[in-house]
């Protein structure tokens, strides 16, 4: 999912509104989920990258670092953040088991409903995707993305036993 | 038909408010129109629920609104499945008790004094009035005339299709969820035209409030991630999809799991996996889209679409080895019915004994659609003349529901809907073009005529590239096309009418027949029968029947059940088909193991009543078979010659079955010596009528339909009931005994 993470310089891990999270969030390291992600990613993309991938890669870098606008930072980090809880709650899962099931889910999806929200809303408010949302102003985007994510956190809090 | 004319009308207004106000006032007049035509039975026969599941969901109700939510989400149900119980809030779906619970809070706090039964009895009606004002949002999506919206609101009022489903009184799970299907639809559609996040949640709770009412939600689980993948599939990849689908998928699966029935199945089985897998490919593509916007490189850009395809496929990899891997339920047993439609019959004969899992026949279509049946393939056609994402939709539900309904009967429900909104596109777009008072102006037909020389000249295929201006000039044709659809609208309107009245508006509770002077005679038995279990019987008394009756039962007689309408455990309803399908001797333990004190079988015979239960017998003998082999076998219930037959010549099983001496247990005494005739089966019965010894009769209604048996004690003086019965006849106990004892050696 968050292939954008291992090209955000992961600044200021922010502190904001993390009630999605679950109890699953304890021992296992977080060292072990964030290798895994940047393999998983060059590995879907790398297959035929033979010719200068490594400058392709700089090039995105150099776009997304130049073009980007602060408040699309912003959101991004939210959505790298995101997709580090998420992996270190599918770890959890993985390797001590799934038994509150409900709990699992309900944490597990608040973070990729959240994830998804999120880059809804960055598209939606990306300049360049201005032509594909002619009635989507950057307002109303923002409001329905409060009232999608309200949505979403009644169903975690319901769903979570 | 009140459409088209009113469309002249609209057409005569000219101002803006004119015709909104008169599309409002059509609109009311088409959902009135939906609405009493589902009244037949209520004015026919009464205010009473049909059939078999909607008793249930009236039950459930009651409990609902006499204990509340809490106690009816923890509800558990012992007076079903005798010996087991049930955990009915657990495994219901809650969106029908519900809806009528609020209905009902809502009326009671308006001051208005509502009986339960008459909100139930009338739901299905009033939901109907919203489907077609969801056909006409859909509809208004798809095509931008305004007459098409209330032709398809029109058409989906009155269909057949869907009033088999939601006449007064059928208050089941589809009164509602078909309403629901076509507002999900319509929220879809409007979320992936505006890629707006509000109306992908909206779609995402409706979605969710489908999925509380009825387990045909699957449908919408797979019809929407298929759109997608399409739309991929046909490169028309968007970020409002993106929005749209994730939007969707993400709030729509969390509010799919809040009902304990559905519970982890989204994540569990196969019948969810496309959507999830679809959803992942979308983040996948999107992510390549933002890196493609990055490096605007070709090659770049093939390389990554085959990089995308390796990643479909290998989550496809992952998928199989999972399902193989058990990580994954494999697809349910009705979704294989789906595709192959002999895989019930062989492996599980409980799905396919449902009358409604049958295969459609042909004329059915017709008799549910008439003449939108083939206005519906016209109707996709004009779809792919512009194909825009919201046409590909209709384009990819209208193939998957014909498919569908091709394969069940009562899928036809679902195909409804895409063929009114298809139906309502073509005759509208024939409408539109010949009810057009004004001829094209003559300088349009030259420039059609240079358009048309020149394109001779050019003598080139792509007469779709340079569109000319077609209109109709004359007034006769205009006049007669017009009239004919006219009359095709009307007819197809009788034709409503006279399906509903005739097909579709029965109880089957309550029958009706005609005395032959034309009067109407109402058959009552069923209820007669329930009626007599209610005051006579215990209120514990177990009744043991086939589990068709199980629900009416709870509902009406308010007994305890062995099996129900809820066909959760299929070895105790072949417990109940091995008591019903054995001899006397193996039936007595069985039901006495489970405490029956009544048994309840319906009878045809007499009054020529087909649905009875020597016709469904042999449906019990097959699920007995699956679970007893060895003990019930099917062929023995045949004549050598492999005929099912119930009069002298049919077999030793079939005659000492306990459903067979039950269901013509003293039916002799009804006829002159010999006469005795079974009027489904058209078949003389034998002579000497079976004899029952371990139940005896207790009770047979006024037409036979229902005869209740009571299931005696144990013999006071320890005697097994063959030989008390013999004692009782007359019959000495030597005698018999000195009958048998030749008989034996003669086999020997």
């Amino acid at each position: 999912m968050a292939k954008q993470r291992n090209v955000t310089p992961s600044p200021a891990m922010p502190a904001t509104s993390q009630q999605s999270t679950t109890a699953p969030a304890t021992a296992p390291a977080p060292a072990t989920a964030t290798p895994s992600k940047p393999t998983k990613s060059s590995a879907a993309t790398g297959g035929g990258g033979k010719p200068s991938w490594d400058k392709v890669v700089l090039n995105i870098v150099d776009y997304y670092q130049d073009k980007t606008p602060q408040r699309t930072k912003l959101l991004d980090a939210f959505m790298a953040f995101l997709a580090v809880v998420g992996a270190l709650q599918f770890l959890y899962c993985i390797l001590a088991g799934n038994y509150p099931f409900n709990a699992f889910l309900s944490g597990f999806s608040a973070t990729v409903g959240q994830f998804v929200l999120t880059a809804s809303l960055r598209i939606q408010t990306t300049e360049a995707n201005k032509s594909d949302f002619p009635s989507v102003s950057p307002e109303r985007a923002f409001a329905d993305y409060v009232v999608c994510s309200l949505i979403l956190h009644f169903f975690c809090v319901n769903f979570i036993n | 038909m009140s459409a088209d004319t009113l469309q002249v009308i609209a057409s005569a207004g000219k101002g803006q408010s004119t015709r909104t106000s008169l599309r409002v006032v059509i609109l009311f007049l088409i959902a009135g129109a939906a609405i009493a035509s589902r009244l037949f039975s209520v004015i026919r026969f009464e205010s009473i629920i049909h059939e078999f599941d909607p008793w249930f969901n009236f039950r459930a109700t009651k409990y609902l609104v006499a204990n509340g939510f809490y106690n009816f989400w923890d509800w558990f149900d012992d007076r079903t499945w005798h010996p087991l119980g049930r955990v009915t809030g657990g495994t219901l779906y809650p969106g029908l008790m519900v809806t009528s619970g609020v209905i009902y809070h809502a009326l009671r706090a308006l001051t208005i004094p509502v009986d339960i039964r008459n909100i139930c009895v009338l739901l299905a009606p009033a939901f109907s009035g919203l489907t077609a004002f969801a056909a006409y949002l859909l509809t208004n999506e798809m095509t931008t005339s305004p007459s098409a919206g209330l032709l398809a609101a029109a058409f989906m009022g009155i269909a057949p299709g869907y009033i088999s489903r939601s006449v007064a009184g059928s208050y089941d799970n589809e009164a509602i969820a078909i309403f629901l299907l076509v507002f999900t639809f319509f929220l879809w559609i409007k979320a992936l035209k505006q890629g707006s996040m509000l109306w992908g949640g909206l779609c995402a709770l409706f979605y969710g409030y489908m999925v509380a009412s009825w387990g045909g939600y699957a449908f919408i689980t797979c019809l929407l991630p298929l759109h997608a993948f399409v739309l991929i599939c046909m490169g028309r990849y968007s970020t409002r999809l993106y929005v749209a689908y994730t939007t969707w998928y993400a709030l729509g699966t969390l509010a799919s799991m809040q009902i304990p029935f559905v519970g982890f199945l989204p994540v569990k089985t196969s019948e969810h996996m496309p959507a999830l897998g679809i959803f992942g490919f979308l983040q996948l593509l999107a992510f390549l889209d933002y890196v493609r916007s990055a490096i605007p490189s070709r090659q770049f850009q093939t390389f990554l679409w085959v990089a995308t395809g390796g990643v479909f496929g290998l989550g496809l990899a992952v998928l199989v080895i999972a399902t193989s891997a058990g990580f994954i339920a494999p697809w349910s047993g009705r979704f294989y019915s789906l595709w192959d439609t002999g895989y019930a019959k062989i492996h599980i004969p409980i799905i396919a004994s449902v009358s409604e899992h049958q295969p459609t026949a042909w004329p059915a279509f017709f008799f549910d659609l008439n003449m939108l049946i083939w206005l519906f393939p016209a109707g996709v056609y004009l779809c792919f003349q512009n194909l825009a994402d919201e046409h590909v939709f209709i384009v990819v539900y209208a193939l998957f529901g014909s498919y569908f309904a091709g394969v069940m009967v009562r899928l036809m429900l679902t195909l409804t809907p895409v063929v009114c909104v298809a139906a309502a596109m073509a005759a509208s777009s024939i409408l539109d073009t010949y009810l057009n008072a004004k001829s094209p102006v003559p300088e349009e037909q030259s420039t059609e005529e240079s358009d048309a020389s020149a394109k001779k000249a050019a003598k080139s295929g792509l007469k779709a590239t340079s569109k000319p201006v077609v209109g109709i000039y004359g007034f006769f044709s205009k006049g007669s096309v017009v009239a004919a659809l006219t009359i095709y609208l009307l007819l197809f309107v009788m034709h409503c009418t006279w399906v509903t009245s005739n097909a579709y508006s029965s109880p089957s509770v309550v029958l009706a027949s005609r005395m032959p002077n034309g009067q109407q005679h109402i058959i009552d038995d069923y209820r007669e029968a329930y009626q007599w279990l209610r005051q006579n019987t215990p209120d514990d008394a177990k009744i043991m029947s086939w589990w068709d009756y199980g629900y009416q039962i709870g509902g009406m007689a308010d007994r305890p059940t062995l099996v129900d309408n809820n066909t959760w455990n299929n070895t105790h309803i072949a417990t109940v088909g091995k008591a019903m399908s054995s001899r006397e001797e193996v039936s007595y333990p069985i039901m006495r193991q489970h405490e029956v004190d009544y048994v309840l079988v319906v009878f045809g015979g007499l009054l020529g009543y087909s649905g009875d239960d020597i016709n469904k017998f042999l449906w019990m003998v097959r699920i007995a078979e699956g679970i007893w082999p060895d003990e019930v076998k099917e062929r023995d219930f045949f004549t050598p010659r492999g005929e099912y037959r119930v009069d002298s010549e049919a077999s030793e099983t079939m005659k000492n079955s306990l459903m067979y001496k039950m269901s013509y247990y003293n039916y002799n005494s009804l006829f002159p010596p010999g006469q005795a005739m079974d009027r489904v089966r058209q078949a003389r019965l034998p002579e000497v009528g079976p004899t029952l010894s371990t139940i005896e009769e207790a009770f047979t209604s006024e037409n036979w339909i229902i005869r209740i048996y009571k299931v005696k004690d144990l013999d006071t003086f320890g005697r097994d009931h063959q030989s008390a019965a013999a004692f009782d006849r007359g019959l000495k106990k030597k005698k018999v005994s000195k009958k048998r004892g030749p008989r034996q050696l003669r086999v020997d």
